[in-house]
Formats: C-alpha cells, sequence, structure tokens
C-alpha cells in the first residue's frame, strides 16, 4: 500500500521576488501574488466558513490585509504560509461571528486517544467515488466534512487537500506539530467512518466495535 | 505491533515519514489483521477522494471579479489609509 503523495501546486522560487517588488510598492507583483494563491484561499476559506459569500468575503478580506500588512512579513517564512493565517483567522472569525454560541476554535479539546478508535470497518467498493455523479459526490464530500470541528476540518484541509507540510500546517495554525499530527489523524479517521455510510459494499458487514479482531 | 499501535502510526505512515523497521513492522501487522488493512486502505481513498475532488473550485468569472475588487481596495488603501476600506 503506497503513501499518499502531495500535490503542493504551483512555482514558489521566485515567490519571494514578488513580495520584495510588491514591498516597494509594485501593485502588479502583489496582483500576480493574488492569481497565484486566489483560488487556494477560496477553497480553505470555503472548507472553514461553509458558504461561499463568506468565502468571497474572506478572499477579499485576506489579502487585503495581507497587502497592509506587507510590510510587517518577516521574510523568514513563506508569504503563502503567512497568508494561510491571515485566511484562517478571517473564515474563523466568519463562523464565530456566526456561531457565537458555540466556540469555534482550533484549540478543541484534545479526548483520549479511543474516540477515534474505529468503530466502523467494513470494506468499501472498488473505485466507490464512480458511482455518484459528480455533482452527487460534491454534495457527499461537502456534507460529510461540515460534520466535522472546525479546528479539525481545517487540519484535514490544510494538509490533505491544500499539500501544505505538517510544520507548514502548524506554522499557519500555530499550533504545535504533535498537535497538527493528532488532529489529522481524527480527521482522517472521522472522515472515513462517515463516508464509509456511501462508500462501503453494499452487504458488507458493519463494524465489529474495535479493529484488531484479525483475519476473518 | 498491535492495532493501537498501528492506529497511532497511521498518519505517519501515509504520509511516508516512517522510519524503515516502523513500516516493516507496520505492512508485517497489515498482510495479517484485515480490519487494520480495511482502516488503512479506505483512509487512504478518504484522503484521495477529497484531494481530487475539485470540491470548491473558484469559477473564472468570480475569480476575475474578486481579484479586480481586492485591487481597488488596494489602491484605495494606499491612497487613503486603513479608514478607506
Amino acid at each position: 500500500m503506497g503513501t499518499i503523495q502531495n500535490k503542493l501546486e504551483g512555482p514558489v522560487t521566485d515567490e519571494l521576488t514578488l513580495v520584495q517588488a510588491a514591498k516597494k510598492g509594485d501593485d502588479s507583483a502583489f496582483e500576480e501574488l493574488v492569481r497565484r494563491y486566489d483560488r487556494n484561499v477560496f477553497r480553505i476559506a470555503q472548507h472553514i466558513t461553509q458558504n461561499r459569500e463568506d468565502a468571497e468575503d474572506v478572499v477579499q478580506e485576506a489579502f487585503l490585509k495581507a497587502y497592509s500588512n506587507l510590510a510587517k512579513f518577516q521574510e523568514q517564512s513563506k508569504f503563502y504560509t503567512w497568508l494561510v493565517r491571515i485566511a484562517v483567522n478571517e473564515a474563523l472569525m466568519k463562523l464565530r461571528r456566526k456561531k457565537p454560541e458555540r466556540t469555534v476554535s482550533l484549540d478543541e479539546d484534545i479526548k483520549t486517544e479511543d474516540d477515534s478508535l474505529p468503530r466502523e470497518i467494513a470494506d468499501w467498493s472498488p473505485n466507490p467515488e464512480q458511482q455518484y455523479t459528480q455533482a452527487e459526490l460534491r454534495e457527499i464530500l461537502s456534507k460529510t466534512i461540515q460534520g466535522l470541528p472546525p479546528g479539525f476540518r481545517t487540519v484535514f484541509v490544510l494538509r490533505d487537500v491544500e499539500g501544505l507540510s505538517t510544520e507548514e500546517t502548524a506554522a499557519a495554525l500555530e499550533l504545535s506539530v504533535p498537535a497538527v499530527k493528532s488532529r489529522l489523524l481524527r480527521a482522517r479517521l472521522q472522515l472515513r467512518e462517515r463516508l464509509g455510510r456511501f462508500f462501503q459494499k453494499r452487504g458488507s458487514g458493519n463494524g465489529d466495535g474495535k479493529s484488531g479482531d484479525g483475519e476473518q | 505491533m498491535k492495532c493501537s499501535e498501528f492506529l497511532h502510526e497511521l498518519t505517519n505512515y501515509l504520509d511516508g515519514v516512517l522510519d524503515d523497521t516502523t513500516k516493516v513492522e507496520l505492512e508485517n501487522h497489515l498482510s495479517w489483521c484485515h480490519n487494520c488493512y480495511v482502516v488503512c486502505d479506505t483512509t487512504k481513498k478518504t484522503i484521495e477522494i477529497y484531494r481530487d475532488s475539485q470540491l470548491y473550485e473558484l469559477p473564472e468569472n468570480l475569480r476575475t471579479r474578486l481579484r479586480s475588487a481586492i485591487m481597488a481596495k488596494c489602491q484605495q488603501y494606499k491612497k487613503r489609509g486603513p479608514e478607506s476600506v
């Protein structure tokens, strides 16, 4: 079984050149940075806010904030990681305003390890996503990820959808590397379990309560 | 390796950052523990499905509109300062 390959896209070689030009007042350089990262920021924002209009606002606010704080940007880190941090904060603020009754934080309690033990072990059909139309699949994926706490889905999106490294994710979210790893594991396992309802083999067994009974 | 240890290492395994000894132990566990094999396989598929889903792609017309709005606000900020935007 192979490992997951990240899809880190986009040239990063001259990012610093663009940032330095933008800092000196070259707006076309800043516009190029917008062009380079707007899709990523939009995806991240919509994953967190789960609302398209909010995501549009977050994209605008995040880039404007980056523009107005560019002088403060320390060039030791990547501009993209810094931008993601701004966008995540903006997106979480939107969520907090909408759901003040719920705590929206990246610092949710880490419960015991046991709560992430898989309960559902049933195998999936081969190429399960092909059982659905593109629109149905998007609906399933969107609804499924909405069920995760914001702190989990943010880590999952940055690591597994956007392809940031664990260290970059930790830097962008101001979390420790172990905290990112712990959330990522739980996010992946929870999504797997929820998707299983749609993707498991017809007639295949339900979970037996825990992993680890060996070959059946 | 026990099932709980497998789970603990699952993320490192899928991310390809396990040391060789642990990787061998984990793969040995997967070779006989069907449940852990299924968990590993379906977790990997979960990640791939989300990664390849093109969920929340930014349509080109919206993209152009957003970029114009951003640059207009930046210009405003430059001319009139933080209070203007």
